[in-house]
């Protein structure tokens, strides 16, 4: 068994509810094959880099799950002939990714626990440290 | 002393005293670089949309081809640009 996470985009032109029928479909899918979903995730309706079929915007979807290889490639066989899947990705997690994956599902969950605090600020601050210790170096 | 230093952080035209560029990653002790973070991979990227290098960003050649990894991923779903001017 190995750690994946796949994002995939739905067209624009679904209902909420064909939306979700079409994630419960995928999230079926993958435990009939023997995989067991560790997370999920909704990003929601977001505007696209670049046009995909004519489309600007897509229902973003991330899922981490723990599967044999073997049913990745069903996954994604799924994936290209389901025609409301306009772009899919799937990466195996390495060790890093692991960890970070770790990381990042704890800060969600304080996210929830108190909405506006958390994960955003963690950036800043070390950004705050780099400019600090630059303008040190040129004292010097 | 302190005064006259100030004045020469506001004036570009202190050559002699060259910054060193570092990795950032080594230093902070980042370890994973997410493709799912657009803004943080937009620092790697001119405003053509095009990845920026070694020269310029300092990142040390591990992690050079980590985020070169991140930012591919990023443009297949559509959260970077393959092409685009005017990004930042």
């Amino acid at each position: 068994m190995n750690n994946y996470e796949t994002v995939f985009i739905l067209t624009p032109v679904l209902s909420d509810a064909q939306m979700k029928e079409a994630v419960e479909k995928f999230k079926n899918l993958l435990t009939e094959l023997g995989a067991e979903i560790i997370n999920e995730e909704d990003w929601g309706l977001r505007k696209l880099a670049y046009p995909i079929q004519k489309k600007t915007t897509g229902f973003y979807h991330f899922l981490e799950f723990k599967a044999e290889p073997s049913a990745i490639e069903k996954l994604e066989v799924n994936f290209r002939r389901d025609e409301r899947v306009i772009r899919f990705l799937t990466v195996k997690q390495d060790k890093f990714a692991l960890e970070y994956a770790e990381k990042r599902r704890s800060n969600k969950q304080q996210k929830k626990q108190e909405p506006f605090a958390a994960s955003k600020k963690a950036t800043p601050v070390i950004e705050e440290e780099i400019e600090i210790e630059t303008e040190e170096q040129e004292e010097n | 002393m302190a005064k006259q230093s100030e004045i020469r952080y506001l004036t570009p035209l202190a050559v002699d005293v060259k910054k060193k560029k570092y990795c950032r990653f080594k230093k902070n002790g980042i370890k994973y670089i997410d493709y799912k973070d657009p803004e943080f991979l937009k620092k790697f990227l001119n405003e053509q949309g095009k990845i920026l290098p070694r020269r310029i960003t300092g990142t040390s050649l591990k992690f050079q081809r980590r985020v070169a990894q991140a930012v591919k991923r990023a443009r297949h779903i559509a959260l970077l640009p393959y092409v685009t001017d005017l990004m930042k």
